[in-house]
């Protein structure tokens, strides 16, 4: 066992400019956070309530265990996309306690465009499914919605990864049994009919629910009937006549009793089993994650002053400290859960992406989850480098990365680029869930070097050309470049694309860890099966 | 007189009065015996008893009103004597009677001397022979309608009947008027027969503005009597007394003697032997009239142990083994001041409906100096609805009147109890009411102050309801899996991602509701530290006791102990869906009289069944004029607290 000992004097004035840096970010996250939170505005909000109707989030918050944390996913979805204000992309979703069970919960905000579903909705709704998948999480959807967003239909309704698939999911989640239950709270149109259809059990809430593949206007175009929304879909319908729903509610509060003590009728078991300890709190506050993390992206920091505030009493066991060093590995609890740990110190070089491919299978063939601290701006390039193979070491890494079967964890605590983003585990290597950091950068490689190679390829093509090339055509050239992957890459960018499940506050990171830890040890933790290693 | 040897003793009686005489019994050196109903089988009293005997039966008339069981349980344990406490039989010539005729000896005056106050018409011509003063009245023994009408008249409205037997306001009507006579005298009657096994009545002036002062009397074999001064039981509820004091405020000590001599004379013309209680009518004048003289300990003895110092009990016991009085009249103390207030399972709010039910929490005052509780019940016990439901007395004694003000309040703001209504806030309110600290007392007391002593429900202040949420939160075991024990799911922080912390509890508290948010970034200002929800303002702690019972958080405040428990939105949809239109008991009972029959149509207000409990009757009323649809009682049935009895429709 050994305690990391932090080489940071809190006290220092270095120390006092990265905290000040990063509280700013954290600040600025917090603000943004607090507006999103205000879904579609104080007008749309007065109006959604004067119907008696909860606002999502008071449903959520009545919905959960008294004291649950509730563990959001990309808060930021669509933030700055479609160039008008889609809050949380309309619907709201993460984690929660409900009878003791953890839950993704899926709540439609209808103060939010109506609650209609842009792309970006949709892509929202499916990762909470996939999360929920993945993890085995009964899902609770507070349907709530007009359904698609007709002027953008070519962008959620035709492909596989649209519409259709959120049935898809339901239907193949049940099958694996996971249950899916449906609160009908607002309009459930077309569709989004099939959301409780589909369900396992479904609620709705009597004079403010309906279901209906068609409504009441599209009814009266297609055979002149006419007929009121009430009378085509309510509660009253379908809870005593079509069968359609289950339980009948006087209202939202009474609707989220009845899925609470659906899901108390669950017998739900979680399947994932690890070898706990009493959790104990680092040595060192959270907190001061805001210092450790230099100001300027450009200095290196010793990962392990993170890994020191984040682990249970700074406890960090390290696995071949003195090879690879660029890449920090070693087991830890979080929590009180096991957990083996990647962090960068540095770029990746062959010795490092070997070790971390051993590492990977130790923890697999432990049945230890896998936590990945992103700080990479790559793999080493250069000729006694490929010489050297760093291609095909880069591979064993990316190869055990990928083929993992244990729960993986990714925060984003500095830089991703290039394939450093794939040996440690980036969005395509299906971590259960990835956070970024407020200082976070990611892209395919840095603004200065995407600007390098590009001004550097022009510098070429204008020599060739025989024209002169000044210093400040290459400015011209690199500001424009610069800007766009200083943008681009930027964690609200990428959060507003669903790239990444949240930016959060680093002094929440551990907390945020040992809920997404425990929601994942619902699901059984699976033997991993590697492919080729090449040698 | 050679003394009997005394060794055991039998307490004939249940509850707090029971435990008091036992408690001295024992530090006597007496073996104690409990007799206890089948409803009070495992009852605190019997509980503390070093031998029980098991008399059967729930209702009082079939088990401690059982002379012949009280008798044989003496004699299978052996007792040589039986204290009657109070209530009951206590006051029952025929008791002491067959007591003295078993060999026994009865703790109490001899059986001439109860039948000659037993009979309260009786009793007033004895006073008036001793020359003792009279309040007008008829204390004959015809009981007809017509003859309490003419008395009535002759006395002048308003007058008082009372049960010629009784006492403690069972039995016990105020008559305003000629109209209303006829229902009071049929109502005081069957409450009389049903308390006291004798349905005879008396009726008398009722004085106006007067003041309750009663006479402590003693007196032993020898001829000897004292008085131990006086307690003024001014503060009353419907005849019932609920607050007690001695000395009673202003009364000079010339008056104290002319009184405490009328007292004794009174004892001593019928040949009174033990502890007895002459009760005045004191006016404004400072004349005073003779009441009844209650042949037994009364409730309220210990305001005068309190300061006087004596054990009554113990000398009654002395007293009954032939010993004489140990002191002299001139040797009576009189130390300080003493206040007992009475605490009972009751509403207060709902014009004293008795409460039943299990007390699920039930805390006392700490011990300290000049603090007494004489109190029957402990936490777990069951209050049932056939005896009276007083669950005890707290007894505050100070160097003076407002020391002992005080220190009886701050033994109200330590009793916690929960499970069931009480009238703890009403006690609080009389005792911290501005006019009760100036001794301003007369029986009118509660009436006159009422909108003070019985303000009408307010809303729960949001400072309540925070308080209540976060005690909840903070008190409740959190969820822990089987299989993810110490999961940081289970940690309530309400843990929100870069927001504020959030939790919605949606809470009950005396029949009104209401969600809570929390929302905190920092940590909260309220902690529980055990029992105590620690609220810090500014530097400044202050603590409110809160007790978590199962499903029910029980929070201390402003005076008062708040039963808090979530709220149930599916419980709540489905009476409102099973919502009918009948007419509920309002608490367990057994139905005395049905007064319609289905069909029939009613007025508005017309009495339908009248439910005895707690040997009080209520009827229940038609809320509204209409059909009678259905009848689901009979007379005799009983009845809980709930159940549908008559079905009206408009």
């Amino acid at each position: 066992m050994a305690t990391l000992h932090t080489q940071i004097n809190p006290r220092s004035p270095e120390f006092a400019g990265n905290s000040a840096a990063m509280l700013e970010q954290v600040q600025a996250l917090r603000g943004l956070l607090a507006q999103v939170a205000q879904g579609g505005g104080a007008k749309a909000q007065e109006r959604h309530t004067s119907r008696g109707k909860l606002l999502p989030r008071e449903r959520i918050d009545r919905l959960l265990d008294p004291g649950s944390p509730f563990l959001e996913i990309s808060q930021l979805a669509a933030y700055e996309v479609y160039g008008e204000d889609v809050p949380a992309a309309g619907v709201i979703a993460g984690i929660g306690r409900v009878e003791g069970v953890e839950c993704m919960i899926v709540a439609n905000d209808a103060t939010v465009k109506g609650g209609s579903y842009y792309p970006l909705t949709v892509k929202k709704h499916l990762r909470a499914q996939t999360i929920a998948q993945q993890n085995r999480l009964p899902c609770i959807y507070l349907v709530d919605s007009g359904g698609a967003n007709l002027p953008r239909q070519d962008e959620v309704f035709p492909d596989r990864e649209h519409f259709g698939r959120i049935f898809f999911n339901q239907a193949n989640m049940s099958a694996q049994g996971i249950p899916q239950i449906a609160v009908v709270m607002g309009s459930c149109t077309a569709g989004g009919a099939y959301v409780p259809a589909m369900a396992d059990e479904a609620i709705m809430v009597r004079q403010q629910a309906t279901i209906f593949l068609a409504g009441p206007p599209l009814v009266k175009a297609a055979t002149g009937e006419v007929v009121s929304a009430e009378d085509l879909g309510g509660a009253d319908v379908h809870c005593r006549t079509s069968g359609v729903a289950d339980h009948y509610a006087d209202n939202d509060e009474h609707a989220l009793a009845i899925a609470r003590r659906s899901v108390a009728n669950l017998n739900w078991h979680k399947l994932g089993k690890l070898q706990r300890l009493a959790p104990v709190a680092p040595l060192y506050a959270a907190d001061e994650l805001y210092g450790v993390v230099p100001a300027d992206a450009k200095q290196p920091f010793d990962v392990r002053e993170v890994i020191a505030r984040l682990v249970d009493g700074s406890v960090f066991d390290e696995f071949k400290a003195l090879f690879g060093t660029t890449l920090v590995c070693g087991f830890a609890h979080l929590h009180g859960y096991p957990v083996a740990i990647l962090a960068n110190n540095g770029i990746l070089f062959a010795e490092a992406a070997q070790k971390g491919a051993h590492f990977i299978e130790l923890a697999c063939q432990r049945g230890i989850p896998l936590l990945f601290l992103q700080n990479i701006t790559g793999f080493m390039v250069g000729k006694k480098y490929e010489e050297g193979g760093i291609a095909k070491h880069g591979a064993k890494l990316v190869t055990a990365v990928a083929c993992a079967q244990v729960p993986k964890f990714t925060v984003i605590i500095g830089g991703s680029f290039g394939a450093g983003n794939y040996g440690m585990c980036g969005r395509a290597y299906d971590p259960r869930f990835l956070w970024m950091w407020p200082n976070a950068r990611i892209g395919v490689m840095g603004a200065e070097q995407a600007a390098g190679v590009l001004t550097q390829v022009k510098r070429e093509q204008s020599e060739r050309s025989g024209q002169p090339f000044s210093a400040e055509d290459e400015a011209r050239l690199k500001q424009p470049i610069l800007d766009q992957y200083e943008h681009q890459g930027h964690p609200y960018y990428s959060s507003a694309r669903l790239w990444d499940d949240g930016v959060i506050d680093p002094a929440q990171t551990r907390d945020v860890l040992g809920l997404a830890l425990s929601a994942a040890l619902n699901a059984p933790i699976e033997q991993s099966r590697f492919g080729i290693f090449r040698m | 007189m050679s003394r009997p040897a005394l060794t055991t003793l039998l307490v004939a009686n249940r509850g707090e009065i029971a435990c008091r005489v036992m408690r001295t019994a024992k530090a006597m050196g007496l073996t104690t015996v409990a007799v206890h109903s089948a409803t009070d089988r495992d009852a605190r009293h019997s509980r503390e008893a070093d031998i029980r005997v098991d008399l059967g039966g729930t209702k009082a008339a079939e088990s401690y009103l059982l002379v012949d069981k009280l008798l044989a349980a003496a004699k299978a344990s052996g007792a040589q004597a039986i204290h009657p406490g109070y209530g009951f039989l206590s006051e029952n010539a025929g008791f002491a009677r067959a007591i003295e005729q078993a060999g026994l000896i009865f703790l109490g005056p001899p059986a001439s001397a109860i039948d000659a106050m037993g009979s309260k018409s009786a009793a007033k011509a004895l006073m008036e022979a001793a020359g003792v003063p009279l309040v007008p009245g008829y204390h004959g023994e015809a009981q007809d309608l017509d003859t309490f009408r003419a008395a009535a008249e002759r006395i002048g409205y308003p007058v008082l009947l009372k049960a010629s037997a009784g006492g403690g306001g069972k039995g016990m009507k105020v008559v305003e008027e000629e109209s209303q006579l006829a229902d009071a005298l049929a109502s005081a009657q069957r409450e009389a027969q049903s308390s006291f096994g004798d349905a005879r009545m008396l009726v008398e002036k009722y004085v106006l503005k007067p003041r309750h002062v009663e006479i402590q009397v003693f007196a032993d074999q020898h001829g000897n009597c004292l008085y131990l001064n006086e307690r003024d039981c001014s503060i009353q509820r419907r005849h019932q007394k609920v607050v007690e004091e001695a000395p009673a405020p202003g009364l000079s000590p010339e008056l104290r003697r002319a009184m405490g001599e009328a007292a004794v004379r009174a004892a001593q013309a019928i040949g009174y032997v033990g502890a007895g209680t002459v009760e005045f009518l004191l006016d404004a004048r400072g004349e005073f009239f003779f009441m009844e003289m209650n042949t037994r300990l009364q409730v309220e003895h210990p305001v005068t142990e309190a300061i006087t110092g004596l054990d009554l009990v113990a000398w009654q016991i002395r007293v009954a083994c032939g010993e004489a009085l140990p002191i002299t009249q001139e040797q009576v103390p009189l130390v300080g001041h003493a206040i007992e207030v009475r605490l009972y399972a009751e509403d207060p709010a709902n014009e004293f409906l008795p409460a039943t039910g299990k007390l699920a929490l039930y805390r006392e005052s700490a011990p300290g100096e000049g603090r007494r509780v004489d109190s029957g019940v402990s936490e777990g016990d069951v209050v049932s609805p056939f005896y009276d439901p007083m669950l005890g007395k707290l007894i505050a004694w100070g160097e003076d009147r407002e020391q002992a003000r005080l220190r009886l309040l701050a033994m109200l703001d330590e009793f916690a109890i929960g499970g069931l209504k009480t009238n703890i806030a009403f006690l609080r309110r009389i005792l911290a009411h501005p006019a009760f600290a100036a001794a301003e007392l007369d029986t009118g007391f509660i009436p006159r102050h009422q909108d003070v002593l019985l303000p009408a429900p307010q809303a729960l202040p949001a400072r309540f309801w925070e308080a209540a949420a976060e005690a909840w939160l903070q008190g409740q075991a959190g969820h822990q899996r089987d299989d993810d024990r110490r999961s940081p799911w289970g940690e309530r922080n309400g843990l929100r991602l870069g927001l504020p912390a959030r939790t919605s509890l949606h809470l009950v508290s005396s029949g009104q509701d209401q969600a809570v948010a929390l929302e905190r970034s920092a940590t909260s200002t309220y902690q529980l530290v055990g029992e105590q929800l620690v609220h810090d303002q500014a530097g400044v702690r202050r603590q409110h006791l809160a007790i978590r019972r199962g499903g029910t958080l029980y929070l201390h405040w402003d005076g008062e102990m708040h039963a808090i428990e979530a709220f149930d939105p599916i419980a709540e949809a489905e009476a409102s869906h099973s919502h009918q239109g009948g007419l509920g008991a309002p608490m367990n009972g057994s139905i005395v009289r049905v007064l319609v029959e289905p069909g029939q149509v009613v007025e508005a207000g017309a009495a339908l069944v009248v439910l005895e409990a707690m040997k009080m009757e209520h009827s229940i009323r038609a809320p509204h004029g209409g059909t009678v649809n259905a009848l689901f009682c009979q007379e005799g049935d009983m009845v809980s607290e709930g159940t549908v009895l008559v079905e009206l429709a408009e």
